[in-house]
């Protein structure tokens, strides 16, 4: 089992034939994702390694069927394509670009908030499910498929670390998300709590933040309340400043709100073991899951 | 992106937001030109600098006279002003805004800003004007008018009351107050900003509302359609090697340990530096030199970290995903072979190409210390300062 996407995802990528949509396909393709369409406005009627290209994902939608999105269409027109997707009857759009700004993504999510679908991200590495199917940038052959760990982070290349280590330490996983670093996204830490807490195959979950917000800590309590898998925790940017952002645009302290410590203790106090040494990471899983 | 007071204040005329006559200024002359054009004393003559609690810091001063003008202008011009918010190397003052005085009956404080929680433009005011709103927010929370406005429908007339109303504002200054927070709220969507802060808002003797002061920072990723308000951008207020970084699309951060950094990705850069000050050092920068890093950008990363006199060794840590090793590895090699060593490497390599980065970096000749993960990586760096 796994969540939000298996193998019977069928994907169409948006923005497919510019330089890092063309070479992600790729990717996903060679690791056994259906990609079944692309999308890039006035290359419709083209074809992409085999993988037809429309002018909309409404046409998309009706040739193929598909039912899930991967993005990398820039920052200036990516709210645009978002919203077209959700408009389109996608069920799962899963937004890689970073930099969109702030105020374009507070209207994305009040709009989808009117619809059915999911979004993941954006300035995220995406979802994969090991041995099924990949939506995204992450590396495909560091994930040891068949669970039991499920992993959601903020992060992408710290997501990697701790999926390296948990495969080097032989604990495979159900499904790795990264929900992205911006201060404004759509799936959140306790949707994909929800979600791995209903899945019979995950039985123990990682969760990795970073400062700024507030959603490691709602997520703690939500835990207490709603969990009853194990969770290891870790937390980035102890030692980061106030006042500066750290990369990823939601990775900011403001004022007092969204230290890194204040998250760790919220972790513990609501029962998750809280990794303070990354090297370490994948031997607490061990220990705990 | 943050810019002066005086430049957010020129926004502000822009879009009908009523705020003191007054000019900026760069010399003492011209201090002493805008005090005169005022017509009349006492004028305040504030610094510019990019940080909260100037007042306190002495960088701002009430003139009651033309030699008082020019005598506050000539001390703080050139002054390092140093404020909770500067750190204590402080910043030196070029710029001063020289403003007419004002009658005031009340303080208030107003601000908007992108709530990430509730995913709306939120409107906070108090009648605590002139205190930090943290303070009032942990103190007396019950003193603080909150207002959520969806952002697809925009600003509706019942917010305007919520927020007049709250404040206990005079009747007579209820409609001008309605019309000043309106043209906040286009102000800050039009240019796209993140915050936008006020404190204190006056109401004058005469029932008249006015931002006495003005804060306003600019979405970085939205600058791309606000070719306008770059052209805001200070230098003057950055440190000259993240200037020197964000050359090349670096994102780096000046710090003060002494340990530097260089990581791909924003989250195990941050989780980097913690793995540092875990080993007992300091971390003397965050550097994420990004996804899709060229050979040139890693590069540049290297040269600026060694250009930090601080630095006594450097910390590599690189999890190739889209960023090959092979390709991270020529840039540290050119990077190494221009500038030279002189400080302890220790490289941590995991990912796409793995093996073919190694390669590199052991063919190059290079005296780089290896590490097999991060455990080893800390202990590694701690043993070489």
């Amino acid at each position: 089992m796994s969540i939000f996407i298996n193998r019977e995802t069928k994907l169409v990528v948006q923005g497919i034939t510019g330089k890092e949509g063309r070479f992600h396909t790729r990717q996903c393709m060679e690791y056994g994702t259906n990609v079944v369409a692309g999308v890039t406005p006035g290359k419709g009627g083209q074809t992409m390694d085999n993988v037809p290209v429309f002018n909309t994902v409404r046409l998309a939608v009706e040739a193929t069927g598909a039912n899930a999105s991967m993005i990398f269409v820039p920052p200036p027109f990516c709210a645009d394509a978002i919203m077209e997707a959700a408009d389109s009857g996608v069920e799962l759009i899963v937004a890689i670009t970073e930099g969109i700004p702030v105020l374009d993504m507070v209207k994305v999510k009040n709009f989808l908030a009117t619809k059915t679908c999911r979004l993941i991200g954006p300035n995220c590495p995406g979802i994969i499910t090991p041995g099924e199917c990949k939506i995204g940038i992450m590396p495909g052959k560091i994930h040891l498929e068949g669970g039991p760990a499920g992993v959601v982070s903020r992060s992408g290349t710290l997501t990697y670390e701790v999926v390296d280590q948990l495969t080097k330490l032989g604990i495979g996983q159900t499904t790795c998300i990264g929900i992205g670093g911006d201060p404004v996204n759509g799936t959140n830490f306790i949707d994909v709590l929800e979600a791995f807490e209903n899945d019979a195959e995950t039985q123990g979950i990682v969760m990795v933040g970073e400062i700024g917000g507030s959603g490691e800590e709602e997520a703690a309590a939500y835990i207490k309340a709603h969990v009853t898998k194990p969770v290891v925790g870790f937390i980035a940017g102890l030692t980061a400043p106030p006042g500066r952002t750290m990369g990823h645009a939601g990775a900011i302290i403001s004022g007092s709100s969204g230290t890194g410590q204040a998250k760790i203790e919220a972790m513990e106090q609501n029962g998750i073991r809280v990794c303070k040494n990354l090297g370490t990471l994948g031997e607490l899983c061990k220990d705990v899951f | 992106m943050k810019i002066h007071e005086y430049q957010a204040k020129e926004l502000f005329r822009t879009f009908g937001v009523p705020v003191p006559d007054g000019d900026v200024a760069f010399s003492v002359d011209g201090a002493v030109d805008v005090a005169k054009g005022l017509g009349g004393y006492p004028v305040v003559v504030k610094a510019q600098i990019h940080a909260g609690g100037r007042g306190k810091g002495g960088g701002v001063k009430l003139a009651a006279s033309e030699a008082e003008a020019r005598a506050f202008a000539d001390e703080i011009l050139g002054m390092t002003l140093v404020t909770h918010q500067t750190g204590p190397e402080g910043r030196l003052v070029n710029t001063l805004l020289v403003e007419a005085g004002q009658e005031i009956a009340k303080e208030l404080y107003l601000s908007l800003l992108v709530d990430r929680a509730t995913a709306g433009i939120v409107i906070m005011a108090s009648r605590e004007g002139g205190m930090d709103i943290e303070e009032v927010a942990a103190t007396t929370p019950e003193k603080i008018i909150k207002v959520r406005v969806d952002p697809l429908t925009g600003i509706q007339g019942y917010h305007l009351r919520e927020v007049g109303f709250g404040l206990g504002l005079p009747e007579a200054a209820l409609k001008p107050f309605s019309v000043l927070l309106k043209n906040l709220y286009t102000l800050f969507v039009t240019n796209d900003c993140s915050l936008l802060e006020i404190n204190p808002l006056i109401l004058t003797r005469d029932d008249r509302v006015m931002a006495l002061d003005a804060k306003v920072d600019i979405d970085s990723n939205a600058l791309f359609r606000h070719k306008d308000l770059l052209a805001l951008r200070d230098l003057d207020e950055e440190d000259p090697l993240e200037v020197e970084a964000s050359k090349f699309n670096l994102n780096y951060i000046n710090l003060d340990g002494n340990v530097g950094n260089i990581v791909n990705g924003a989250g195990l850069a941050m989780a980097t530096m913690d793995i540092i000050k875990n080993a007992g050092a300091e971390p003397a920068n965050f550097m994420d030199v990004g996804g899709g890093a060229t050979s040139e950008m890693v590069e540049n990363a290297f040269r600026i970290i060694l250009m930090d006199e601080k630095v006594k060794a450097v910390l590599i840590n690189i999890f190739g995903g889209i960023l090959r090793c092979d390709v991270f590895s020529q840039g540290v090699v050119s990077a190494a072979k221009k500038t030279g060593i002189r400080i302890p490497v220790v490289v941590r390599m995991e990912g796409t190409n793995v093996e073919e980065g190694k390669n590199i970096l052991a063919e190059s000749g290079l005296n780089l210390i290896n590490a097999v993960d991060l455990k080893d990586a800390a202990a590694k760096v701690a043993a070489a300062i």
